[in-house]
């Protein structure tokens, strides 16, 4: 008989599994995600939750007798009145009495609990990044040690002599061992005494001396086992790739909470998007009036501020912040932009001209939100495009990292963000 | 080893309270093996393993075994239990043992030392002792194998994997798992010839076809029906080659389907021989259990007696033993089908009543056991050879269904109400008994689906037939499923005809491969 304790092995064994059967059930389960994410919140957006699938897509078939027609015979316990003959009647749901339920198969949906990890993955899956050949690529990605100090026990090769020395070093003066010069100085007094003669109290001495040197030598050794000392390594994630999302924002009065919450909801998902394909992402806040600046995320959401519209200005402000922090060889940029579709007219054409010389040669991408409310009379189908919308459609062509979308309402969102990142959009930009 | 059992003879206690560690679980351990000893049960050398819940989990995805090769199914059936266990509405079993040698027992960590206890009698004595000396398990499994073999499968299944790529082996698998029921061999059968032999009785024949040999024979016209019967010979000949009719599906497309590739057959065969590997459980659950619960119910017993367990421990043990024998009546809202345990241990406990203190009754039922006074040997020697169904049929005594009330409805599908056709009265218990046998044989359980006829020189189509029994059909959208993935195996046209004992075909099913294996 043996006895095995199992419960340090790694759990998880069926993990591989629990894989295969997300993938298999893969559209089903995405379908499910996309449903179940519509009625959450964003900041809700990165966390697990339970999905229920329509069983029939997971069915396992199998060769088995219907559970219908047919004469069938039931064996069971604990009868009270009936004798022989009597008829009993049919119960409703045909079967519902009978002992044969054992096929389980009465349930119509399926339903498990996703984890964090698999719930975004799946929400995200069939997005995109445009452009993800990355500019730079900052290793594979994978753990890389970092010194971190030095402990007392580890492989060979990590022996860190200095420190071992040191520590030998520091014990030995404290516990007085001998010195080799201090041991050699002795032999030499005696050697000179025995050549000379005579002295024989002295030569005892020397002798008791040398002889108690000699075994504390030995006592205290030259290197101990609590001396060694091995460098300490930690592995620390090496980013993959950084990146940094501009976030700019026209704050005039023109913009209400409702058009800012629409703004937020799309930043959120483009920050959770950005964290997910890059190991660090920085966010910079740049809002603008007639002129820009560069604030903190609750300033950014929440004050408002009073002036004409510029958007020029908060480009020149985001090229600033990109030399000044964010050399453009190092970060993957990212920018995206939320208005309400007012610009001054006469900035038109610097925004045009800056967006397509300085900002689009940038970014891997830039993404243009324009918010709204739904039109509140019906009979203005058509709406007129704002002035940006207008300025912006002139530049706008399949090869730039750039794509402009119309938001009215927070369930388009999602959609919104889908189509900004399909795939097809940048077809023509891979080759970038 | 031997400290431990000194240490218990000074301390006739095995353990205290709930808690325990790893020496008492040994201690424990050897206090159940000195009872089961005294009841000379053979068992395999247990491998008990503490685990952890989650541990439990994951072994409940892989049919309890300990190592199993990857599948999605197994990863539906893990997401479920989670789910099910996480939110409270389904406990985890004690204990899970697996037949094989050494017989490894699962026991979880959370468990008291009295559950601990209870468990290491049920499942490393009981369990242990059914599986290494029943027929069935003795005739089908190989208990020093199945590990070697399942870490064989898990392997195969991954280089394949990493070979052909995921998706394909899935289909595969996909495509054997729903015939898996149909991979079993049910008989022995006969043995296959080999080549040689096959050889040496063909010159034997041909010297004595030249011994009788007459020439006269030769001028005997030959009539119409001799023509008829020729022909008829040429499909028994091909069917005889084939060895048809089969039921083992799996096994037929291993060895015969025409387009599968060497490692698509190595495929099926694993999932047929750990369908087969299984198969003795599905014979022997209500035995199974009823020996275990026995074995660990006169285990408890007389470690009470002896004073080493606690009066609490026993008052514990008895409150999980009433809870797993419990046979909730038919009209009761908990009702799901007769309790395996709870039947077993009932009719075990009987057949030791029988055997001590008998009635008149039961010396004119079972005159062979009836007052022999040596129950454990009875019930050794049952646990060896029967299985469910010859069990029921042999030792359901009119005590237990009186005492269970077990009564027989009828439900025939072209009557308007439902009939009781026999009770616990005189009249009924052989048809009770016979019932109940009958609820227990597998083989009507399952379909009986056979492969009747394969035309290899023509369009290749492959016939099966199921024979409808009591006029329950297929499950039709399953069937079709099935079939489905049988056309794929195969490679051509698969039909399938439901026909009843007198012959008349009620259903056809027929499936061309949309996806062929190549």
């Amino acid at each position: 008989m043996y006895i095995i304790d199992r419960r340090r092995d790694a759990s998880g064994k069926s993990l591989g599994n629990r894989q295969r059967f997300i993938r298999r059930a893969r559209a089903l389960v995405r379908h499910a995600v996309r449903e179940a994410s519509k009625d959450r919140k964003i900041t809700d957006t990165g966390k697990g939750g339970e999905i229920v699938v329509p069983v029939d897509g997971v069915h396992e078939p199998s060769l088995r007798r219907s559970s219908k027609g047919g004469s069938r015979e039931y064996l069971l316990p604990g009868n009270k009145t009936y004798i022989e003959g009597d008829s009993i009647e049919r119960p409703p749901s045909g079967g519902g009495k009978g002992g044969a339920s054992g096929d389980g198969g009465g349930e119509d949906e399926f339903r498990f609990a996703l984890s964090d990890e698999e719930f975004i993955d799946l929400f995200l899956e069939d997005l995109e990044l445009p452009d993800l050949a990355k500019r730079q690529v900052m290793g594979e990605g994978k753990d890389q040690p970092r010194r971190a100090g030095y402990r007392s026990s580890g492989p060979p090769s990590s022996l860190s002599i200095q420190q071992t020395m040191r520590k030998s070093l520091a014990r030995r003066i404290a516990l007085k061992r001998p010195k080799v010069d201090e041991i050699a100085e002795l032999e030499a007094q005696l050697k000179a005494l025995e050549d000379e003669g005579g002295h024989d109290d002295q030569i005892l001495q020397i002798r008791e001396a040398l002889k108690k040197q000699a075994k504390r030598s030995i006592a205290i050794p030259f290197i101990d086992p609590v001396d060694v000392r091995y460098r300490r390594f930690e592995m620390e994630p090496k980013p993959v790739a950084q990146a940094v999302m501009f976030c700019l924002m026209d704050v005039s009065g023109s913009m209400d909470e409702h058009l800012k919450d629409l703004a937020k909801r799309f930043y959120s998902l483009l920050y959770l998007f950005l964290s997910r394909r890059y190991r660090y992402v920085e966010v910079v806040f740049i809002r603008h009036t007639h002129e820009a600046k560069e604030v903190d995320e609750d300033t950014f959401f929440h004050s408002r501020e009073t002036g004409g519209t510029v958007v020029s200005t908060a480009l020149e402000e985001m090229i600033k912040v990109v030399h000044d922090r964010f050399p453009p060889g190092v970060w993957n940029i990212y920018a995206a932009q939320a208005s309400d579709g007012d610009n001054l007219p006469i900035d038109n054409e610097k925004t045009v001209s800056l967006l397509k010389t300085s900002i689009l040669p940038l970014c891997q991408y830039y993404a243009y939100i324009e918010v709204g409310r739904e039109p509140e009379e019906r009979r203005r189908s058509v709406e007129p495009p704002t002035t940006l919308w207008r300025a912006y459609d002139m530049i706008l062509s399949p090869k730039l990292p750039m794509a402009m979308r119309k938001v009215r309402d927070r369930r388009d969102i999602y959609p919104v963000f889908r189509e900004l990142f399909e795939r097809k959009s940048n077809a023509a930009s891979t080759g970038a | 080893m031997t400290t431990t059992v000194t240490a218990g003879r000074d301390d006739p206690l095995l353990f205290k309270d709930g808690d325990w560690d790893f020496d008492t679980l040994s201690r424990i351990y050897d206090g159940v093996a000195e009872i089961g000893d005294e009841l000379k049960l053979d068992i395999y050398r247990p491998r008990i393993e503490v685990i952890t819940t989650e541990q439990m989990l994951d072994a409940y995805a892989s049919t309890g075994m300990p190592l199993f090769y990857r599948h999605w199914s197994f990863g539906k059936q893990f997401v479920r239990n989670e789910t099910l266990y996480r939110k409270g509405w389904q406990g985890l079993a004690y204990e899970i043992v697996i037949n094989s040698n050494p017989c490894v027992v699962y026991l979880l960590e959370e468990n008291t030392a009295t559950m601990q206890t209870l468990v290491l009698a049920h499942a490393a004595f009981g369990h242990n002792h059914f599986f290494k000396n029943n027929y069935v398990f003795k005739q089908w499994t190989d208990a020093d194998g199945i590990l070697d073999y399942l870490a064989f499968a898990k392997n195969f299944i991954a280089d394949c994997e990493e070979k052909y790529g995921q998706a394909e082996v899935e289909r595969v698998l996909d495509a054997a798992h729903a015939l898996q029921n149909q991979g079993i061999h049910r008989y022995p059968g006969k043995r296959q010839m080999d080549l040689r032999s096959e050889q040496k009785r063909e010159r034997e024949r041909r010297e004595h076809g030249e011994r009788l040999f007459n020439d006269l024979w030769r001028t005997v016209p030959e009539g119409q029906g001799k023509k008829a019967k020729k022909r008829t010979t040429e499909r028994d000949r091909r069917r005889a080659l084939l060895g048809l009719p089969e039921e083992n599906i799996l096994y037929f497309l291993e060895k015969t389907s025409p387009r599968l590739r060497p490692w698509q057959r190595e495929v099926i065969r694993i999932v047929r021989l750990i369908a087969q590997y299984f198969y003795p459980q599905r014979q022997t659950k209500m035995m199974n259990e009823g020996c275990a619960t026995y074995t660990h119910y006169e285990i408890m017993q007389r470690l009470y007696d002896r004073g080493r367990i606690t009066e609490g421990s026993y008052l514990e043990f008895l409150h999980s033993h009433t809870n797993v024998v419990a046979q909730p009546d038919f009209d009761d809202r908990r009702y799901y089908g007769l309790n395996p345990y709870a039947l077993g241990f009932t009719m075990m406990k009987d057949i030791e009543r029988m055997c001590v203190d008998p009635t008149a009754e039961d010396r004119a039922w079972f005159p062979d056991i009836a007052g022999n006074a040596d129950p454990v040997e009875t019930l050794k020697d049952i646990w060896a050879n029967y299985r469910d169904e010859s069990f029921v049929s042999q030792f359901l005594s009119p005590a237990v269904i009186r005492k269970m009330g077990l009564f027989l409805v009828t439900d025939d599908a072209g009557e308007k109400d439902l009939s009781v056709d026999a009770i616990h009265d005189e009249r009924g218990y052989m048809r009770v008994r016979r019932a109940l046998a009958r609820h227990y044989d597998v083989s009507r359980h399952d379909p009986d689906i056979q492969i009747v006829d394969v035309d290899l020189e023509g369009d290749r189509r492959l016939v099966l037939r199921h024979s409808v029994v009591d006029g329950v059909m297929l499950e039709e959208e399953d069937a079709e499923r099935v079939l489905q993935h049988l056309a794929n195996l195969w490679g051509y046209e698969v039909h399938l005809t439901e026909e009843n004992d007198k012959g008349d075909i009620s259903t056809k099913h027929t499936a061309e491969p949309v996806h062929p294996f190549v």
